[in-house]
């Protein structure tokens, strides 16, 4: 929201206080200012008031004219002017040499094909009001009494064309300070500058134009009842949903459309709209001002004088302003007429009873709706205009009253309309419905904030906001009493309990000092990471401790990335999430595996030339299933996943210090070649346990080259565990196990074994046999080619022996690898080499 | 006899010391003490000499065979010595020269900073819980106290998940676009008092400089009889001077959130300019703009609402109360490791993450 400081100063006192101070007392007081904006020309004194005294064409261009301007001064300055309509005896608007303009040019003295310029004869669009560019702005016909204005004297002593704009930030539970009189309030209430009354009051009327101050007229009060009734003749508003508690109309007649006053084409354009003809600027004026919405029809086209709000049914179509016709859905708002619809309700005006330059007679819509459903339909439609986003909070209905009576005034002042009939008013609200007035306990301040204040200090604070606060209980004691508030209309929404009144005292009285505490009950002991969050650490850790280097993909990826996968669509992990509203089709679905995470990183490092990568992430991935423990959300889990540049054993040993670090020890591969994005015969389920026990936590492997070869990748392999399964399995603890005071005895096997006997099966079957005084045995090489029989490996077995308690006798040592040896051939037909 | 031991004698040690490498020695002692050699045959053959003369030569014999071997050990440690002081110095390297190379590996910088503040939570005395990444509207709006026209609930603002047939229930998903959802499963499972942070990745449609439409945050959630404002301050100050240095302050500065009322923004003392919005050089401080702060978190007391929404007696607003936040991981990061893009961290080039492994 753009507040022009002149303009909210005629609402609030600002003498002495600069937009800076403003902000910062706005800032921490709950409104934050985006940014501090110039409007209009940096240098507003240099602007002054000229008089055309001759206007020659240009000796040597046909577009340009030497003009001769008083601007004050003992002689006439020579001025060169390009604009069509400069003319001889115009009132004009001359920057001075010196003059910064808007957007930082500064105007000096210069030579325009050989004549010299002293200043630029400024256009409207030049000096920050608006957009009209077709030439030099002609105060004598823009600015009523400019033809007396002597020359030289300064621009702003008649038009306050340049301003200071503080762009805040509103939340969205203030609506009230989308208006400039709530954000003059919040200023009064933040810095102690006087309020003034609002301009739709009596009392507030007479400051509330800087041109031309009038009393007001009837139903310019927004505080009394409209003198004039509740009827105009020939026009009847019937409202037929609870959606629009409140609809008000008023009939002005002898319209002429045409430009507003510059003044208010001015402010217009310093709060940032543009203006438009004085009719609708007065709606857009009176907007700001208020807070409220309003809408203008052309009297004469609204059909049959009858306007009728209601839901609509769903596909209804409707031509709207911009010229499109939309189609609507059931429970959308339209106004008809009695040619059928004629305005989408609080969102757009439609095309076919618009103001246009020929209306004489305005019909002015102010009406209070239902927040969410204009939200729902200004969201679908992406129509959030100033009015609709205004409409979708859901406005108090007295603020209609408020705009009614200041457009009511300046349609009057400005555009000269006079007003026939009254108000009509349809809808529910009842305005002798009034809420309770809500209570606030003393004590319970200060039990929330942890800091205390006095009723009479609340009192102040809350009635600065226009709230009103009675003392149930005076004479009770500091701390014991309780307060009787009143919600003034325009915070109705936002203010409905206790803690919403205590936040207000928060906000403007305690926030600023308030002495920090700790909590005075704490816990006993101190608090840990979890046993799994400290197993997900380690896990972490070791890889890093590896030279892995982790990295965070992207949680999205594109809906072809289960096809480059070579996924197909039965396969599970195809099932990707898809969001409704993507970013674009590169992130459409949520990743089914951080393979294609890694696979991306991977490629990205390569393209730059990074070689040798070893990387891993720890992160969420998603399926398109039940999740088990929430059957109506989608699988969701928690995988750690790695990629190096190197083979499958590479990426095992990985694996192997990953579950060395979580203190899982009972874990085996299996071979398969069923994983479509792993090498056939270079891949592996990860398993945990054994017997009906066992669960496959994840997978092993080399990526299968075709998929490699898509991201671009030489062999890479990779392991992907779900963390979710295996982290329960990490051990708290290791028990202490003694190393054994006796020497162990070593010895080598070297075992022929039929290729189809894996080194798992040879190696359980040597520990089988081994015994209670086996200690480890492991496979330390495997070797096919010359010497080893075709169809056969040979492995080299490195067993170690011990007892606990003795040192081993020749006897038991041979005695056990014979033991082995017989093992060996009986159950895996191995053979002991040479 | 004796005269030609003594020969042999002075003829050995003579050679011993003349002797200039531990091989010319191993050569002399093969020469005078070795199996052949004559001094040791002597010795052996000492039975055979008349019986007065064997004590006398056999003395000698010995004792001439000891001298000569222990000049042999004396002279072969004097120049062991000197060869392997002349084979370091032949050994000298460049130090200079670099180490071998080690794979070198680190956490993500997001990683580092996740567990830094976790770290901190947790010796406040918060617990560290997660939670899931799709969630209902439900507990990413509803619980919350988010108003049906709150604009975070825009497409726009939220990412919404297509309908599914595969998953049972007429309710609409969405990913969660803060860790918040997590203070009323928090208080759905746990009795009061909670104390806890939910470290997280959340989702909102936003990508520039500043915004990534995935970013991570660390909510926290205090709830107990008698949790203030004040006791939010406090806390926060702690957070803030652990992670930005002892000498920062905090100041509290009112907001609006749907689920805390009141609501605050929290403000850091820039710890570029110490605060003064100035550098030394006089230049305006670019990281806090000049103003001296930096917005880290918002946070606030728990809205009564989302108190009532836990459903459970042990959360009535009246008997307990507490504060709540939610601060960025990025957004920290930025602050501490001058980072401007954020989008560099999701690219994820090692490169730059190695530069802070």
């Amino acid at each position: 929201m753009k507040a022009p400081l002149k303009w909210l100063g005629e609402y609030v006192d600002l003498t002495g206080l600069d937009a800076a101070e403003v902000a910062a007392r706005l800032n921490v007081t709950g409104t934050e200012l985006d940014r501090l904006i110039h409007h209009g020309v940096e240098t507003p004194e240099t602007v002054v008031v000229g008089r055309v005294l001759s206007a020659e064409q240009h000796p040597d261009a046909d577009r340009l004219r030497v003009c001769q301007v008083d601007i004050g001064g003992e002689e006439p300055s020579q001025i060169v002017c390009g604009a069509p309509n400069v003319a001889q005896g115009l009132t004009v608007a001359v920057a001075t040499v010196g003059t910064v303009m808007p957007g930082g040019m500064k105007i000096k003295k210069a030579k325009l094909r050989g004549q010299v310029s002293l200043g630029m004869i400024c256009s409207a669009r030049e000096l920050g009001i608006g957009e009209e560019h077709d030439g030099i702005l002609a105060l004598n016909e823009a600015l009523p009494g400019a033809e007396d204005v002597a020359p030289g004297t300064p621009l702003t002593s008649v038009l306050e064309h340049a301003d200071e704009v503080l762009d805040l930030e509103i939340t969205p539970n203030r609506p009230d300070c989308l208006g400039l009189y709530g954000i003059a309030r919040e200023v009064a209430a933040a810095t102690g500058a006087e309020l003034r009354p609002a301009p739709w009051t009596a009392a507030g009327a007479p400051a509330a134009v800087a041109s031309g101050t009038s009393a007001p007229g009837p139903g310019e009060d927004a505080d009394a009842p409209d003198p004039a009734g509740d009827a105009i003749d020939g026009f009847a508003v019937e409202v037929r949903t609870p959606l629009c508690p409140r609809f008000t109309a008023r009939l002005f007649e002898g319209v002429t459309v045409g430009p507003s006053p510059l003044w208010m084409q001015a402010r217009l354009s310093a709060a940032g709209m543009r203006p438009i003809n004085n009719v609708v600027d007065v709606t857009n004026y009176v907007m700001l001002v208020t807070g409220q919405p309003l809408h203008a029809f052309d009297a004469d086209r609204v059909a049959g004088g009858t306007l009728v709000v209601r839901e609509a049914a769903e596909g209804e179509e409707l031509e709207t302003l911009d010229g499109t016709t939309r189609a609507l859905r059931a429970g959308e708002l339209v106004i008809d007429d009695a040619d059928g619809p004629t305005s989408l309700a609080a969102v757009m005006g439609g095309a076919r009873s618009e103001v246009h330059e020929g209306t004489t007679r305005v019909l002015l819509e102010v009406a209070s709706w239902d927040g969410p459903t204009i939200h729902r339909t200004a969201q679908r439609l992406s129509l959030f205009s100033e009015a609709a986003s205004r409409n979708a909070k859901g406005l108090a209905p007295e603020q209609a009253s408020w705009a009614q009576a200041l457009a009511t005034r300046l349609l009057r002042e400005t555009v000269g309309a006079t007003r026939v009939g009254g108000t009509i008013e349809a809808g529910t609200w009842d305005p002798n419905v009034v809420a309770p007035p809500l209570t606030v306990r003393e004590a319970r301040v200060e039990r929330l904030l942890g800091a205390a204040v006095s009723r009479p200090r609340q009192t102040e604070l809350l009635e600065a906001l226009g709230f009103v606060v009675t003392d149930a209980e005076p004479d009770a004691p500091a701390g014991a009493g309780t307060l009787q508030v009143i919600v003034p209309a325009e915070r109705r929404a936002d203010v409905t309990r206790e803690v919403d009144l205590i936040e207000e005292v928060a906000r403007l009285g305690v926030v600023a000092d308030l002495e920090p505490t700790l909590p005075a009950r704490r816990r006993p002991s101190s608090a840990r990471l979890t046993p799994r969050q400290q197993a997900r650490r380690r896990a972490e850790d070791a890889l890093v401790g590896r030279g892995l280097q982790e990295v965070v993909g992207w949680s999205f990826t594109d809906a072809g990335a289960a096809g480059r996968l070579g996924l197909t669509a039965d396969d599970p992990r195809a099932a990707a999430v898809v969001l409704q509203n993507p970013l674009s089709e590169d992130q459409a679905v949520l990743r089914p595996t951080i393979l294609v995470s890694l696979l991306d990183i991977a490629r990205h490092n390569r393209t730059r030339g990074v070689e040798g990568l070893r990387i891993f992430e720890t992160g969420t991935v998603f399926r398109d299933a039940p999740d088990p423990t929430r059957p109506d959300m989608p699988f969701e889990h928690t995988a750690i996943a790695a990629l190096v540049q190197d083979d499958v054993f590479a990426a095992k040993g990985l694996l192997e210090a990953l579950f060395s670090a979580l203190r899982i020890e009972n874990w085996s591969v299996e071979a398969t070649d069923e994983v479509a994005f792993l090498h056939p015969g270079r891949a592996a389920k990860v398993l945990v346990g054994s017997g009906a026990e066992q669960v496959q936590v994840g997978l092993l492997g080399e990526v299968h080259p075709r998929v490699a070869g898509t991201w671009d990748l030489p062999r890479v392999a990779t392991f992907l565990v779900d963390l979710d399964k295996t982290l329960p399995l990490a051990p708290e603890s290791r028990p202490f196990r003694p190393v054994g005071q006796f020497p162990d005895a070593r010895f080598d096997l070297a075992v022929l074994v039929p290729d189809d006997v894996t080194a798992a099966r040879t190696v359980a079957t040597a520990r089988k046999a081994g015994g209670a005084l086996l200690e480890d045995v492991a496979v330390f090489d495997a070797y096919r080619g010359k010497g080893v029989p075709e169809g056969q490996v040979s492995l080299a077995l490195h067993v170690r022996l011990r007892a606990a308690d003795r040192t081993l006798t020749d006897e038991e040592i041979g005695g056990t690898r014979d033991k082995i040896v017989a093992a060996l051939a009986e159950k895996v037909g191995g053979v002991l080499r040479g | 006899m004796q005269e030609r031991i003594a020969e042999l004698r002075a003829a050995g040690e003579a050679a011993v010391a003349a002797a200039t490498t531990t091989d010319q020695l191993e050569e002399l002692r093969v020469q005078h003490l070795g199996r052949k050699a004559e001094l040791p045959n002597l010795l052996r053959n000492v039975s055979d000499l008349p019986p007065a003369e064997r004590g006398i030569v056999g003395k000698a014999a010995n004792q001439a065979r000891q001298a000569l071997q222990a000049a042999i050990d004396a002279r072969v440690a004097e120049l062991a010595e000197a060869e392997l002081d002349a084979k370091l110095v032949a050994d000298r390297v460049d130090v200079t020269l670099p180490g071998k190379p080690e794979p070198v590996g680190g956490l993500h910088l997001l990683t580092r900073v996740r567990r830094d503040i976790e770290d901190i939570f947790l010796g406040l005395g918060f617990d560290v819980v997660e939670g899931p990444e799709t969630e209902t509207v439900h507990y990413n709006f509803d619980a919350l106290n988010h108003a049906a026209n709150h604009p975070a609930r825009d497409p726009g603002d939220t990412f919404y998940l297509a309908p599914s047939p595969r998953l049972s229930g007429d309710i609409q998903r969405l990913l969660r676009t803060h860790t918040s959802p997590m203070q009323v499963r928090t208080m759905e499972e746990q009795d009061p008092p909670v104390a806890v942070v939910v470290p997280g990745r959340v989702y909102r449609p936003d990508s520039d400089a500043t915004h990534t439409p995935q970013f991570h945050q660390v909510e926290g959630l205090w709830i107990d009889v008698d949790i203030t404002l004040a006791d939010l301050k406090g806390v926060l100050l702690s957070v803030a001077r652990s992670i930005f240095g002892a000498d920062r302050d905090i100041r509290l500065r009112p907001h609006f959130f749907p689920f805390t009322e009141p609501s605050v923004e929290i403000d850091v003392s820039c710890h570029l300019c110490g605060g003064t919005g100035r550098l030394r050089s006089g230049e305006r401080c670019p990281l806090c703009k000049g103003t001296g702060w930096i917005e880290i978190l918002g946070s606030g007391m728990v809205d009564p609402n989302v108190l009532s929404a836990v459903g459970r007696p042990e959360y009535d607003p009246e008997r307990v109360q507490g504060f709540a936040f939610g601060m960025g991981i990025e957004r920290i990061a930025m602050l501490r490791y001058g980072l401007t893009d954020l989008r560099t961290l999701y690219e994820n080039d090692v490169r730059l993450l190695e530069q802070y492994a």
